[in-house]
């Protein structure tokens, strides 16, 4: 286990040379190990603290407050997510190690036919799809090396994590349904020791921070070795709030307030933005200037749009004897039959259906949150022969599915919080109505009692809100995340992403910053940037 | 002679406004974690009248029959603590519970569901609602109750605590699970 090797490179505010990263997350952590390995400066840039595997809290809702980022959000649209969690549409990390502190670890690939989209569902009223500007065989090397860096169970010879109850449940239901491709998951979970990391011993905490370390995070793998390496300073509770460029156009400093609220200015060399879709495309707007006034790499108009979040939606499957789903690894199960574009079924898109459980005292606000009375606290009755899925699906890009600046509410340093619309195309319904109806039906195959469409819980999943495009006007980067309009200045998170997929996206993030840092090392040593 | 220690419980009972109060029901949950039978919450913002109503609020919002009373009188107490410090919550609190009126409480389930029915969009029942949610189910008396086992880490998770155990379906074929990473 790599903990914190307290080296610190110390880098100077007024360092020319040095790479800005902003985020430490799947994208911005693995971005900084690459670079510092190769021998370049990096400061990295966290908004929140550090914690480590002892200071993880086991209270849920007191892990919930140490991990979450809370600053104020405001959120408008149809989708369930403003009825049910108006004061929480999105729900991802804000410390360091990102939101690899408190994901699942499910680590599945993109089909070779989800890069392309636009070109097999076609032209979609109501959405903005583009092909990706990678062909899957490129993208392939680079998930074969993400895949050994995060010790992804059932690839190279791992052996998958062992089956729980519920996941004994769902494959139950699965086969009486006739689906054949049903696991335990492509898990970021040793499910044996490897890369110096524990086994999983099951404890179901998954979300409240991994604290035997079985789990894969950016926090106690990537950050550390790049500290090792003399050349990186991670400068933890400094919030970018502006990125500045030169007359030519190109960026040149970063502006954020550090732990004390003092503001402060790193020059750069490059920047890389990794700070979750949400705040990425925030930072970007903020950063408006005389010769850029819509925001920086904003020619297109893109910067925000096209907000995707991934389909979820929970079904809750009650039996009449225990389960026990809060024992074991949270999401470690999966079918993966529906995971094709088959249009007969009314949409267009595949998804996964997923184990997943939620502690007892989140279950009630989260996994039912509408309810009170006798029919919710009768749900509740049966928490411990209560099973769980839900549906990890791809949804559309729509233009006006957007990440904009709230033109009200502003933060504690007067800039103006995030706002998020999502209005869910007829796709993305049917989609969910599709897989909620399947997963009651294998509950209801195996003889439940009672089964439960649950909500859309808060997004975990953001993403394609600086997408790459072939055509600079569709997006807001190029096939290696360098931003159309700057050449200086690279997306390294979940934003880049060209469209969604129905895989849970973490692996993919981490393979884009692998295949990033080859570009940006080159880009330096070339001196293009 | 006055002794130090009285004043203290003097002051701490002049300060007292309410009180909410109840006997564990034998073999309950709670009786594992109770000293004594007896039970007894002091209140300092509500009376015990108002107590005795947010109780009943938090009951019907949330009723589990064999749950005991002091499940929610724990929720109202933390209330109660909330409305020391914050005026503003003090007053939702209280003037829900008077536009509830004294009846609420001792009121039959159908007629207090009835009443919060007609107040659902108010800010006190949505508050009551959401708080009600996040501490009764956070209790240690709500784990016992569902029978939740909480964190594990401490104890080595449940891969040797029964994190498998189910039986009562059939076994998954190796190539769908994975090996033990211990013996068990």
């Amino acid at each position: 286990m790599m903990e914190n090797p307290g080296i610190v490179a110390g880098i100077e505010l007024q360092d020319e040379n040095a790479a800005v990263i902003i985020g430490s997350g799947a994208g911005g952590g693995t971005l900084a190990h690459e670079l510092t390995r190769r021998g370049i400066k990096v400061v990295l840039l966290e908004a929140g603290r550090r914690q480590s595997l002892e200071s993880f809290s086991q209270v849920p809702g007191t892990a919930f407050g140490q991990l979450t980022w809370l600053d104020a959000r405001t959120q408008s649209g149809n989708w369930g997510v403003a009825r049910d969690f108006p004061t929480l549409p999105v729900w991802h990390c804000k410390t360091v190690g990102g939101t690899t502190v408190h994901w699942t670890a499910s680590a599945p690939r993109l089909e070779p036919w989800e890069l392309r989209a636009r070109t097999i569902y076609g032209d979609i009223a109501g959405a903005s799809l583009i092909d990706w500007p990678i062909p899957f065989g490129e993208l392939e090397k680079y998930y074969e090396l993400a895949e050994k860096r995060l010790g992804v169970t059932r690839r190279n010879g791992i052996p998958g994590l062992p089956a729980s109850n519920n996941f004994k449940v769902m494959h139950a239901g699965a086969k009486k349904l006739g689906y054949k491709r049903v696991h335990t998951g492509h898990m970021a979970i040793n499910s044996r020791v490897y890369d110096g990391r524990s086994f999983c011993i099951q404890q179901g905490f998954c979300v409240q921070g991994c604290k035997s370390g079985a789990k894969w995070s950016t926090l106690y793998t990537e950050i550390p070795r790049a500290e090792k390496t003399g050349n990186l300073e991670l400068r933890t509770e400094s919030m970018a709030t502006r990125i500045e460029h030169r007359a030519d156009g190109r960026v040149n400093a970063v502006v954020y307030r550090d732990a004390q609220g003092r503001e402060q200015r790193q020059r750069a060399r490059v920047v890389c933005v990794a700070g979750n879709a949400i705040e990425t495309a925030r930072l970007l707007l903020l950063s408006e200037s005389t010769q850029f006034p819509q925001g920086l790499a904003n020619s297109s108009g893109q910067v925000g749009r096209n907000y995707c979040h991934q389909i979820t939606g929970f079904v809750w499957g009650l039996f009449d004897k225990p389960i026990y789903s809060w024992r074991g690894a949270t999401l470690a199960g999966v079918v993966e039959d529906e995971l094709k574009n088959d249009p007969e079924r009314g949409f267009v898109g595949g998804y996964r259906m997923e184990l997943v459980t939620l502690d007892l005292p989140t279950f009630p606000l989260v996994g039912l949150p509408y309810g009170w009375g006798r029919d919710f606290a009768s749900v509740i009755e049966n928490y411990r022969n209560m099973a769980g899925m839900f549906i990890n699906g791809e949804d559309l890009p729509r233009p006006d599915n957007r990440i904009s600046l709230d033109p009200a509410i502003k933060d504690v340093y007067g800039l103006p919080v995030a706002h998020i619309h999502v209005d869910e195309h007829g796709n993305d319904q049917a989609m969910r109505k599709h897989a909620q109806g399947q997963m009651r039906k294998m509950y209801d195959a195996i003889g439940a009692k009672r089964s439960i469409p649950g909500p859309t819980p808060p997004a975990t999943h953001n993403l394609c809100t600086a997408r790459m495009s072939a055509d600079p006007g569709k997006g807001v980067t190029n096939a290696w995340g360098r931003t159309h309009d700057i050449k200086n200045l690279f997306i390294s998170d979940g934003s880049a992403l060209s469209t969604p997929g129905g895989a849970n996206p973490t692996l993919t993030i981490v393979a884009l910053a692998l295949r990033q840092a080859e570009y940006i090392t080159e880009q330096l040593k070339s001196g293009a940037v | 002679m006055i002794r130090p220690e009285m004043i203290k419980r003097r002051e701490f009972l002049e300060a007292t406004t309410g009180l909410l109060a109840g006997v564990v029901v034998a073999g309950s949950p709670l009786s594992a974690f109770a000293a004594g039978r007896a039970w007894a919450v002091d209140l300092r913002a509500f009376s015990s009248a108002e107590g005795a109503t947010l109780t009943a609020v938090a009951r019907t919002i949330c009723p589990h029959d064999k749950l005991d009373d002091s499940a929610y009188a724990l929720v109202v107490k933390a209330l109660d603590d909330e409305a020391v410090k914050d005026e503003k919550s003090r007053d939702l609190f209280v003037k829900g519970a008077a536009e509830l009126g004294p009846a609420f409480a001792a009121a039959g389930e159908e007629a207090r569901v009835a009443a919060l029915k007609g107040l659902e969009s108010s800010a006190f029942f949505q508050t009551m609602r959401l708080r009600t949610l996040q501490l009764l189910y956070a209790s240690p008396i709500a784990y016992a109750y569902f029978g939740y086992e909480g964190e594990a880490y401490s104890k080595g998770g449940y891969l040797l605590r029964g994190f498998n155990d189910l039986r009562w379906l059939p076994e998954i074929p190796e190539e769908d699970s994975g090996p033990l990473p211990v013996r068990a």
